[in-house]
């Protein structure tokens, strides 16, 4: 096993290789946040559409053996998530984020009252795609085994970057999200984009949480997204609204989650509770440092509730 | 039946008023036992199908369903708060529920002990070692004694691993996990001495996403067979199934989930202590406030051999097996911990149910780990 054996080496692999895995989830979710954010409103609920996701998809896989369009159910129920929210904020004088709430507690609640007979069952699960054939490491092999989801993933990223600059849908989002009073005097529905935006953000938070369920950890079980999907909120904050940086930031936050293991399979086994921590740990201090009381935060769309 | 608990409620009643219909309603709940009449309540945390703690009960409680004369109603994911108090007294008064296991930790103090004082003719059972004397007379404990089982898997594992690295995905680092690391570190290493037992603590009982991790960590710092104890090993042993490592299992049956790899598992044999129970109410006996055990009485099992376990480590381990059922020690010093302190001394040894085994708070040498 000697030549195997990388000793230290192994834990920035390790980190990459946990960054790649862990790490598409986050980049979904958040690029679902990204879209709703940019036209203006915040759905909390995306952690209920992930975790909902997850179930539809898991369970979709096995009851039709195609793991594919298992996350095409994920993604539709996720849509089906994002226009609830889209619609109901429609309404006067209702806060978007009580409603993200809201969601987020009935996304958690009906996907396990539907997943309850999915536990036991195995569904087929999403192929992957080796990368790491150049290499006779076993580490790096399994580093550079990569979902396609996680490739769609970077490739949505930077259309979505490019969109938001250079196409006029990119531009329509970005004004209702900025200034609502300017989309109405163009003649567009403020309502109806931003409806659209939840929408579709909902259909890539349904697609992340068959991620976890059909990849990568590859089960459906109750405790599966342990907020994953509140954290690719803050995240988006932190990637100041730009696709690219949520990609960014998504394999930092994946990165941080695969600290903890990796050092103890080095044998720095000391102080892991504080290791494991590590992801909550960024956030918070991301919070902190993004946040001052003497300015909005620099590319925020002005039209969110929390920066108004 | 009906008019069985339409009996039983309106001595309920008398109890409440004197102590003269408590004693008349035990009588009339052992006679009526006596005409073959049990239901039992079972009461999970979680999801029956997690392929862990809580199946293992339920598989029991399907076993126990077969019993002529016995009734089981089940209800799952009840949370550890007041809602398990209120799913008992619902049990009792809807379904006429005689005995109730609740079999989770947390529903112990205060829900179960509560509501035993207050059905004093109900017989509780809890899957902890709480039971102390100054309990309610009516509830009680049962429990395995697991780190057994973990032992024989350390057996089969030793002579299964080419590596000599092994690795076990941990929740919390307290005494009944440290013990199930240990006695597989113990059994690994008796028929193994160059093996070596890697741990990575989670911090939880059910996070799968770390778990996942911590598998990927273990098998990517050379570990070719992959344990563990945490709510749920579903996880754990597919992701080490699908990287080609073996697997051992832990709580209940996860064989299904690794066909190329099983080993063994350590199981729970809950059924012994359920039919155990059913037998004497049956009969009209008293039930024991207090019972634990393990191989030699038949509470801990494990899975049978999967296709990862080679021939030496399936002898090995069934001679293992009739060793723990004659109760011999494998806690047998001299012994270090994993930092090199002596923990059991030359020529003494710790027996199967010795309370030193309960209370330990180190890891053996050969484990590559920490526990702060």
């Amino acid at each position: 096993m000697n030549e195997t054996d990388i000793g230290a080496y192994g834990v920035p692999l390790a980190m990459l290789a946990g960054a790649i895995r862990v790490s598409t989830p986050f980049l979904f979710v958040s690029l679902g946040e990204c879209l709703t954010e940019k036209s203006g409103r915040i759905n909390l609920g995306l952690e209920g559409t992930l975790v909902f996701g997850a179930m539809s998809g898991y369970a979709i896989s096995y009851l039709t053996g195609s793991p594919w369009l298992g996350v095409l159910a994920a993604g539709i129920s996720g849509c089906f998530f994002g226009a609830i929210h889209g619609y109901i904020c429609k309404l006067p004088k209702v806060n978007d984020i009580a409603i993200g709430i809201a969601m987020m507690l009935f996304g958690t609640g009906l996907a396990f009252f539907f997943g309850k007979p999915f536990i036991q069952p195995q569904a087929p699960h999403l192929p992957s795609i080796s990368l790491g054939f150049w290499s006779d490491l076993p580490q790096v092999q399994s580093a550079l085994s990569i979902n396609p989801l996680f490739l769609v993933g970077i490739v949505l990223a930077v259309f979505m970057w490019w969109a938001f600059k250079n196409t006029r849908w990119g531009l329509i989002i970005r004004m209702t999200g900025d200034s609502a009073p300017a989309a109405l005097a163009m003649g567009y529905s403020v309502d109806w984009v931003r409806f659209l935006a939840t929408t579709v953000g909902g259909f890539f938070a349904g697609v992340g949480g068959a991620f976890l369920s059909l990849y990568y950890p590859g089960a459906w079980s109750e405790g599966l997204s342990s907020g994953q999907g509140l954290m690719a909120v803050a995240l988006v904050i932190f990637a100041r609204w730009n696709p690219l940086a949520c990609f960014g930031a998504a394999l930092l936050f994946g990165a941080a989650g695969a600290l903890g293991p990796a050092l103890q399979s080095v044998g720095i086994t000391q102080g892991y509770y504080f290791f494991n921590a590590a992801p909550y740990l960024l956030t918070l201090f991301i919070m902190i440092a993004s946040v001052s009381p003497k300015r909005s935060l620099k590319g925020a769309p002005g039209e969110l509730s929390i920066t108004k | 039946m009906s008019a069985f608990t339409v009996s039983r409620r309106t001595l309920l009643k008398s109890a409440a008023i004197g102590s003269l219909g408590l004693t008349t309603g035990l009588l009339t709940r052992g006679s009526a036992q006596a005409a073959g009449d049990l239901t039992i309540g079972i009461i999970y945390v979680g999801s029956r199908d997690d392929f862990g703690w809580n199946q293992a009960h339920a598989v029991a409680a399907k076993a126990l369903a077969a019993v002529p004369g016995v009734k089981v109603v089940e209800e799952e994911n009840v949370p550890e708060t007041i809602a398990v108090a209120k799913t008992m007294e619902s049990m009792i008064e809807l379904d006429g529920a005689n005995l109730i296991f609740a079999t989770s930790f947390g529903y112990y103090a205060p829900f179960m002990v509560d509501t035993a004082k207050k059905y004093p003719d109900v017989q509780f059972r809890h899957a902890a070692p709480l039971w102390k004397d100054g309990d309610p007379k009516n509830a009680g404990s049962y429990f395995g004694y697991l780190d057994q089982a973990h032992y024989i898997d350390g057996v089969a594992a030793g002579l299964s691993t080419k590596s000599n690295k092994l690795g076990f995905v941990a929740a919390k680092p307290i005494s009944s996990v440290l013990s199930n690391i240990n006695s597989f570190t113990l059994g690994a290493r008796k028929v193994n001495p160059n093996a070596t037992v890697q741990v990575i603590f989670t911090g939880d009982w059910s996070l799968p996403v770390r778990e996942a991790e911590a598998t990927n960590a273990l098998i990517d710092a050379g570990c070719d067979v992959i344990t563990c104890h945490v709510d749920s090993p579903k996880t754990v042993i597919q992701n080490a199934e699908a990287k080609g490592a073996k697997t051992c299992g832990h709580n209940a049956s996860q064989a299904a989930l690794a066909p190329k790899g099983f080993i063994t598992g350590a199981e729970y044999k809950w059924e012994t202590i359920y039919k155990q129970y059913a037998d004497t109410l049956a009969k009209g006996g008293e039930l024991p406030n207090f019972i634990s055990g393990g191989y030699d009485v038949d509470f801990v099992q494990n899975t049978p051999y999967g296709a990862g376990a080679t021939p030496e480590a399936i002898a090995a381990a069934d001679a293992a097996k009739a060793d723990l059922r004659a109760k011999k020690a494998y806690y047998v010093g001299p012994l270090k911990d994993n930092t090199g302190k002596e923990v059991i001394a030359a020529g003494v040894e710790h027996a199967p149910y010795d309370p030193w085994i309960d209370n330990i708070n180190f890891l053996v040498e050969g484990v590559v780990g920490s526990i702060t």
